[in-house]
Order: structure tokens, then C-alpha cells, then sequence
């Protein structure tokens, strides 16, 4: 047998990796990313000239039934927010893959190094929670949710990406702990509660932020008991300070109270000024 | 390696467990399966990392393997503390630490097969420079997963009358990566039949590398991580 070299260890390792797709439509074309639990290609799909992400899972030795779980998860939840799931199959040496719409876009951590306004930030955020509310009322927890998870599409839609650790609620599997560190809740991820901690890590990152945003986040990450139930009620807290309203996360005193409705109502508030400022120089002159 | 992995042909059972095992020749076939894929990590972790000269470094590796099989150390490998790889550093750091002179000799030989570390000291030397000691072990020990793996598939390919579908992924992933219609003209067979003869020949060596893989770990999870770390190295 011819000797190994390094040039010739890297075309095997390369040889060995990539899919067999000649029994499929689909021809590849460059790789898009690796991740713990695979690797997301680029791939044409030749029965309808498009391209498509095509993710081969690599998980060398599971049942195919946890194999195939993030390709169905995914079919299940049809949303805006949730990349559609075109295809799946199993290659000739047992990995499972799946084609999925090929998002066109910039990452959440990328976007945030020239972070847009502040209404801009939290109609992104709101959007998030609205998909990872949808997934919950669906039974799925993300369990990864993290900047770069997240795709801003060209059109100014928000993705979230990578279920590939996701998992029913209450289902029982030994990957009980997963996530990122920085993002991940610090007690095991068993409800809502877990990915409610990661949402809230991700909007401390869209900074800058004015106090009750912030204090907003501090409570999405605060222990079990004190955080957010659902993410449900962190987006309401989110629309609650776009609306001018008290949000849940700040105790306010009673100048906080007035400054906050003398923003809100600034027009109101200018009329009964000027109102009130034409009454007191009528007086002033008049004496009446 | 060849001669010795043709004597200890690889089977789908865990070489760890078979280490382990109450019956002789199975314990044997484990002891060897796993020298197979370490010989090569090991003398070049003994040259890199303990910066052994050559005969030095190949008779402590031949010592190594010699008492890995007479005092039958693989039989104290806990997987759920280590990686395999992990645990033999640690075992080579310890014989080096207690080597002597005179107790290799007496042990030299044992019931380890003799390494030919003459053909491999150049790939190391070469390497002493480019890599630290434990890029090289890693390295070496890829090197050793492929070897294994493809003289399994060479083996089956003849065994199968499919000798010219190896010689297809030799030319082409060993080669210098000719076109598919170089190859087509080469071997006498239209295009299409080369990519469909190497995507076969391809899918089965992974198939293999698995195989391999899998004699050579304790567990699932132990698996996927050496698959991880044989096609992503860091």
C-alpha cells in the first residue's frame, strides 16, 4: 500500500466526509459550516435548478430515529421564522440529510457589530421570541439559541437556525444539557424556562440599551423563580416599553411614574403646558 | 503493519472490551488491534514530546507495547475517565519516567509483534519542527485509522474481484487527484463509471473507518468523538 502523507491523510479525511449524493438531485457544490452535530453544504438541486442547504447529520452510531427527529422537528413547525425543510433522505453509508431553503443573510452576531436602532433591535428580538413561542406551543425547545443562530435575511426576515439539539418538552433523552456557554441557562434544560434564559442573554448583547430594556434582560436571566415564565410574557414586556407602558421587570416610584407618562404623552402634556402657561400670563396681566 | 493486521483480522467487536476479556485469544486480538493503530503515535510522541533519539524512542516504544500486552494495562483503561489516546500518553509519560536501560532489555521483544520504526522515522522527524507533540500523536494516529481502514477495504475489494475499484480511490484520493476522464482513459472505462466505481469505493472506506473506529472505542459517544476529531482535527 502507497505511504500516507499529509497531502494525501487531508483528501481521505475529505473523501470520507463528503456525502454520497449520487443517488439523489441534489450535486454539491461548497461547504456553508460545521457543527457539533453536522455539516450544512451547499448543494443544487437539479430538478429544479436551485440552489438548497443541504445538512448531513453525523451522528455516527444513534438510532435513525434520533437521527431523523431534527429533520421531522423541523418539518412540523411551519412558520416564518423556521426554515421550511424541502427533502430528506438517508445516504448509502446511513447519515441522514436534509435540504432546506438556503438563507441569504447576515448573522445576528454579524449584524450586531454595526447595531441598527434601537426599534430595529427589538422588532429582531420580538420576532425571535414570536418563532420560539411558536415552537413552544408546538412541545419544542430550542435548547441553542445564540447570536449566531439567528439569520437576518435580505428582506429583513429573522430565521432562527440549527434545532439540531432541540427536543420535545418532557422527553427524556440523555442530551438532557446542551447550549452554549455565556447562553445557556445554568440549571439542566427540562422547559420553556431554558430557552426564556438564552433569549434573554441574546438581547443583553443588543447593546446599547436604555435601563428598562435592561432590566428587561436581567429578569429573562435571573434564577428559576424570579425569570420570565414564557417567552410569551418577555415579548409582552418588550411591546409594553415600545408602547410607553410599565414594563413588569421595573418597580417604579412615583416620579418615575410621571416621567414616563410625560414621555408618553408628550403632545397631551405640551397642551396643558401651553394652556396652562396662556391662563397663568392672562392672570399675571389682567389679575383676573 | 500490514503482516499484522492481515495475522489480527479487524471484526466489528470493540478491541478495549475484547482486551478485557477472560479468553486468551481474545484478548490477545485486542491487545493487537490496538498496537496496529498506536505503534506510529506513540514513537513519534516519544521523539516529539520526550525528544528521544530514534533507537532510543523505538526500543521504549517497543517496551511500551511489550508491557501493554504481557502486563495486560489495557484491562485498567476506564473509559468514562479518559480517551483512549489521553490514556496512553499518560502510560508512556509513566514508563518513560521509570525507564531503564537494563529493564528494557530484559522486556524488549515480550509478546509484542516487532514495529518497523526505520520506515517511519523520516514522516516524524519531518514533523518535529511543523507540530507540537501532541499535534503529531494526533496526526500519527489518523495516519494509522487510515492505514488500517484501507488495507481492510484493499483486502475486501480483492476478495470481491473489485481489486480495480481500490486501485480507482488509490489513483485518485492517494494520487495526485487526476480528472475523471484522465482516470476514464487510464482504466478503460467510461466517466460515469468511474464516479460511480469511486463513490462506491469512497462510501465503503468510510464504512470501514468506522468499522475501525469503533474496535478502537469503548462507547457511542467515544465514537462520535473520534470520528469528529479523525475528519475535523484542531
Amino acid at each position: 500500500m502507497r505511504h500516507l502523507d499529509d497531502a494525501a491523510l487531508s483528501r481521505l479525511r475529505e473523501a470520507v466526509s463528503e456525502p454520497d449524493l449520487s443517488d439523489t438531485r441534489y450535486r454539491l457544490l461548497s461547504v456553508a459550516g460545521r457543527g457539533g452535530m453536522g455539516t450544512v453544504y451547499v448543494a443544487e438541486d437539479a430538478l429544479l435548478s436551485r440552489k438548497v442547504a443541504l445538512k448531513v447529520l453525523e451522528l455516527t452510531n444513534a438510532p435513525e430515529t434520533l437521527l431523523r427527529r431534527e429533520a421531522t422537528m423541523l418539518a412540523s413547525l411551519e412558520h416564518p421564522g423556521i426554515v421550511p425543510v424541502h427533502d430528506a433522505g438517508t445516504l448509502p453509508d446511513g447519515r441522514i440529510w436534509y435540504a432546506m431553503k438556503l438563507v441569504q443573510g447576515e448573522r445576528l452576531d454579524e449584524a450586531l457589530q454595526r447595531p441598527p436602532g434601537l426599534i430595529e433591535r427589538l422588532r429582531i428580538f420580538l420576532h425571535i421570541c414570536e418563532t420560539v413561542a411558536f415552537a413552544h406551543a408546538h412541545g419544542v425547545l430550542h435548547r441553542d439559541l445564540k447570536p449566531q443562530n439567528i439569520m437576518i435575511g435580505s428582506f429583513g426576515e429573522v430565521l432562527v437556525l440549527d434545532w439540531g439539539l432541540a427536543r420535545l418538552f418532557g422527553d427524556g433523552d440523555d442530551r438532557a444539557r446542551a447550549g452554549t456557554p455565556g447562553f445557556s441557562a445554568p440549571e439542566p434544560h427540562n422547559d420553556a424556562q431554558a430557552d426564556v434564559y438564552s433569549l434573554g442573554a441574546i438581547l443583553s448583547q443588543m447593546q446599547p440599551l436604555p435601563a428598562a430594556v435592561q432590566a428587561i434582560a436581567l429578569k429573562a436571566t435571573a434564577g428559576r423563580g424570579e425569570r420570565y415564565a414564557t417567552v410569551a410574557a418577555l415579548a409582552d414586556d418588550i411591546d409594553r416599553f415600545l408602547e410607553g407602558a410599565a414594563v413588569s421587570a421595573v418597580a417604579e416610584g412615583p416620579w418615575q411614574k410621571s416621567a414616563r407618562w410625560l414621555s408618553r404623552h408628550r403632545v397631551a402634556a405640551g397642551i396643558v403646558g401651553a394652556y396652562l402657561a396662556g391662563r397663568g400670563l392672562i392672570f399675571f396681566f389682567t389679575g383676573h | 503493519m500490514d503482516r499484522l493486521v492481515r495475522a489480527f483480522p479487524l471484526t466489528r467487536r470493540s478491541a478495549i472490551e475484547a482486551a478485557r476479556s477472560s479468553d486468551a485469544a481474545e484478548r490477545a486480538r485486542g491487545l493487537q488491534t490496538v498496537a496496529a493503530a498506536y505503534w506510529r503515535p506513540v514513537y513519534s510522541y516519544l521523539r516529539l514530546h520526550w525528544r528521544k533519539p530514534h533507537d532510543e524512542a523505538a526500543d521504549l516504544a517497543q517496551e511500551f507495547f511489550a508491557e501493554l500486552i504481557d502486563k495486560e494495562l489495557l484491562a485498567r483503561f476506564d473509559p468514562a475517565q479518559a480517551r483512549l489516546r489521553t490514556w496512553l500518553r499518560i502510560c508512556i509519560d509513566g514508563l518513560v519516567a521509570n525507564d531503564t536501560r537494563a529493564a528494557r532489555r530484559q522486556k524488549r521483544g515480550g509478546g509484542a509483534p516487532a514495529f518497523d520504526f526505520d520506515s517511519i522515522r523520516g514522516d516524524v522527524e519531518a514533523l518535529q519542527t511543523l507540530a507540537s507533540p501532541e499535534v503529531a500523536f494526533e496526526r500519527e494516529w489518523a495516519r494509522a485509522v487510515f492505514a488500517l481502514a484501507l488495507q481492510r477495504l484493499q483486502e475486501r475489494c480483492k476478495h470481491e474481484g473489485k481489486d480495480r475499484y481500490y486501485a480507482l480511490l488509490d489513483a485518485y484520493d492517494l494520487g495526485d487527484r487526476p480528472s475523471y476522464a484522465v482516470l476514464a482513459e487510464r482504466f478503460g472505462i467510461a466517466v460515469t463509471d468511474v464516479t460511480n466505481r469511486l463513490a462506491w469505493a469512497r462510501r465503503e472506506l468510510r464504512t470501514t473507518v468506522v468499522e475501525v473506529l469503533r474496535e478502537l472505542t469503548a462507547s457511542d459517544a467515544e465514537l462520535r468523538e473520534e470520528m469528529g476529531a479523525l475528519l475535523e482535527p484542531s
